[in-house]
């Protein structure tokens, strides 16, 4: 287990723990209990310092390398998933996963970011850092979707749109805006869910949705605590500071009235019980799915447009 | 170096029609120079069991791979007009046409057929390469247009599968004109939020490419294929450049965004029933495989069909093979200087 900076006090106990049990093979020692007595302790620090995460740790916890990422979440609740690859232009980005599968078994299309989880995938990936082409392919298969009346479900994760000369010149912002657009004209259900971090105009083009979930450790975000820090105070060092001021978390979002809801974490985050998350986000999906699929498509799209229309706008009472 | 001049009994090619080709013949893959005994190959849906380089099918073939049971009902094509402009080069564009109307017992480069893939009543449009390259005349055109509207009438997924040089020079603006012609009739299928799906089969070529061959909702190739607009042979001699490795292979074409898929022929008929089903809301069709055994696609074995199925002629000898397949000919390869 890939242990955070903050989580070095509980990491030292858990390491009690493996050590007294390996000792215990040997020469039959009864540890039972003092192995109890320090797994309660975990667990009961667990929960005190995950439940008061600064924002900074909780932008460590949302990039954690063993959170379950986008293609978990497809092994996990999609069946007979088939990818589809492509925007017919240019070229296939792996930063993007999309196809048709099953949820519940009914027909759906996902489409998601993968950042990868070892250094192949990763670089597979593009770390999760999607080209105007993976926008692209994401734009053509919310239009297949809605050609099939199949509800879209997306799974953010991206530290942004990937920053390069061949991107800017092939029209990443162009891309990007096609993306939202797109979003907003779709006729079916669209629920999205930033499963760790939701970064800037990489993560919007594919969040704009009638339901916008936040897992209760993610970050979603205009720019990375890092690059804010280093624009507006001119020092990268700040990041902490610029993570504070952002109001990137799942909890800030809420009050905000940014997205619709958060999904309860594991104690400890995501990375500790991926099959509790997805045991969560399965019942959440099949509620509003369920919901949404009994509003009529020219009425989800006003929706959703009214939805965005009315965000921050001051209310008239 | 066309398939069959590297046969281990040359006196054969020119003592017996293709028809009726002895069942013991060996056969020489062009991808790995294995010898294969042609009853295997067929029974491995002309997939080379040495190196799994996959050779082309007729379009009898590809029905009989892509229908349930091998069964489906060939419909009868409207007549067109036969060499509207009195066509000639170094031979009668009618001389042509009778030549491969003899070998392929077709009255043209495609077959329309419908019947049932998984359950699902589905449309498919298919090319004869061994018919002048499977180029487009009107007759192709006529082929496409009835098809789609076939599964607009019926109410069915579209899918056609091309192996084509491209338009048929022998038919001059009148086979350009299908480029249109074709794009209107699939256009329908799709305006009709009906699955419009191609299955792009070495080669696919030119106008066909160009035209309703690039636009599927999906869009699945067959490994290997050569897919793409010009030449590969025009392309090195305009730009005096040596093309890259894979040049305009099926999956070369996935990684430029292409395609959707490039699949094995041997999951090519599952994998397509997995597609019409999603996208149709249908429930996963017969043979039901446990949907939540994320192993299925490994633990699938390999779907074979009977070899006695495939009653058509054993490859033309005459007609040149993948990668060296030359856009400027008409394909039938009859008489190449
Ligand atoms: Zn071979």
């Amino acid at each position: 287990m890939h242990f955070l900076e903050f989580e070095k006090p509980i990491a030292e106990i858990e390491g009690k723990i493996a050590e007294l049990r390996h000792m215990s093979d040997g020469d039959g020692i009864n540890i039972a209990e003092e192995v109890s007595r320090l797994q309660g302790k975990v667990n009961k620090d667990l929960r005190s310092t995950y439940a008061k995460l600064t924002p900074w740790q909780k932008t460590q916890v949302a990039r954690h390398p063993e959170r379950p990422h986008c293609l978990d979440y497809i092994s996990a609740l999609i069946t007979d998933f088939l990818p589809l690859a492509g925007d017919r232009n240019y070229s296939e980005d792996a930063a993007v996963i999309g196809g048709l599968g099953r949820f519940q078994g009914r027909s759906v299309m996902v489409i998601g970011q993968e950042k990868g989880h070892n250094t192949e995938s990763r670089l597979k990936h593009n770390f999760g850092m999607a080209r105007p082409e993976g926008y692209r392919k994401a734009r053509r298969l919310m239009e297949l979707a809605d050609r099939f009346s199949l509800p879209v479900l997306t799974l953010v994760d991206t530290a942004g749109a990937y920053p390069g000369v061949g991107a800017e010149e092939r029209g990443q912002a162009e891309a990007i805006a096609r993306c939202i657009e797109t979003c907003l004209n779709l006729r079916v259900p669209i629920i999205s869910m930033i499963i760790g971090e939701g970064g800037s105009g990489g993560a919007i083009a594919l969040a704009t949705g009638n339901v916008v979930l936040m897992l209760e450790h993610s970050i979603y975000s205009v720019i990375s605590p890092e690059g804010c820090a280093s624009i507006l105070w001119r020092d990268g060092d700040q990041a902490k500071t610029a993570a504070e001021a952002l109001k990137l978390t799942a909890q800030d979002l809420d009050r905000l009235g940014i997205i619709d809801g958060i999904i309860t974490e594991p104690v400890g985050g995501a990375h500790r019980n991926h099959q509790e998350v997805f045991s969560k986000v399965r019942d959440i999906i099949a509620n509003h799915l369920q919901d949404l699929l009994s509003v009529e498509g020219g009425q989800l799209r006003a929706r959703r447009r009214e939805k965005y229309l009315a965000i921050g706008r001051l209310s008239e009472t | 170096m066309n398939w069959l001049t590297n046969f281990v009994r040359p006196k054969i090619k020119r003592l017996v029609q293709p028809r009726e080709v002895p069942d013991n013949l060996w056969l020489q893959c062009p991808a790995c120079s294995e010898m294969v005994f042609h009853r295997e190959l067929q029974k491995n849906l002309k997939v080379c069991p040495h190196c799994d380089h996959h050779l082309r099918v007729s379009a009898k073939e590809r029905l009989a791979i892509l229908f349930d049971n091998q069964k489906w009902t060939e419909i009868e094509l409207p007549s067109v007009q036969v060499d509207p402009l009195k066509f000639r080069d170094r031979k009668k564009y009618t001389d042509r046409l009778k030549e491969s109307q003899a070998k392929t017992g077709l009255k043209d480069a495609a077959v329309v057929a419908h019947g049932t893939m998984g359950g699902l009543n589905v449309v498919v449009a298919a090319f004869e390469f061994s018919f002048l390259g499977g180029s487009m005349g009107a007759a192709v055109g006529e082929a496409i247009v009835a098809a789609a509207e076939l599964a607009v009438l019926q109410e069915a997924p579209l899918i056609v599968v091309p192996s084509s040089g491209g338009a048929r020079m022998q038919e001059g603006i009148l086979s350009l004109m299908q480029m249109a012609r074709t794009t209107v009739a699939v256009d329908r299928v799709r305006e009709k939020n009906l699955p419009y799906v191609v299955l792009l089969t070495d080669p696919t070529t030119g106008g066909v490419t160009a035209s309703f061959a690039m636009l599927g909702d999906v869009q699945v190739a067959e490994p290997g294929a050569i897919i793409g607009f010009a030449g590969a042979r025009v392309i090195e001699q305009t730009i005096r450049e040596t093309l890259p490795e894979g040049f305009q292979r099926a999956e070369y074409l996935k990684e430029h965004g292409m395609v959707d898929m490039v699949v094995h022929r041997q999951d090519l008929r599952d994998t397509l029933v997995q597609l019409l089903s999603l996208l149709l809301h249908r429930d996963p069709a017969a043979p039901v495989v446990a949907l939540d055994d994320p192993s299925r696609k490994q633990k699938r074995p390999r779907r074979r069909i009977d070899a006695k199925q495939l009653t058509s002629p054993p490859p033309d000898p005459s007609v040149p093979d993948a990668g060296l397949f030359d856009p400027d000919s008409n394909g039938d390869g009859s008489d190449k200087a």
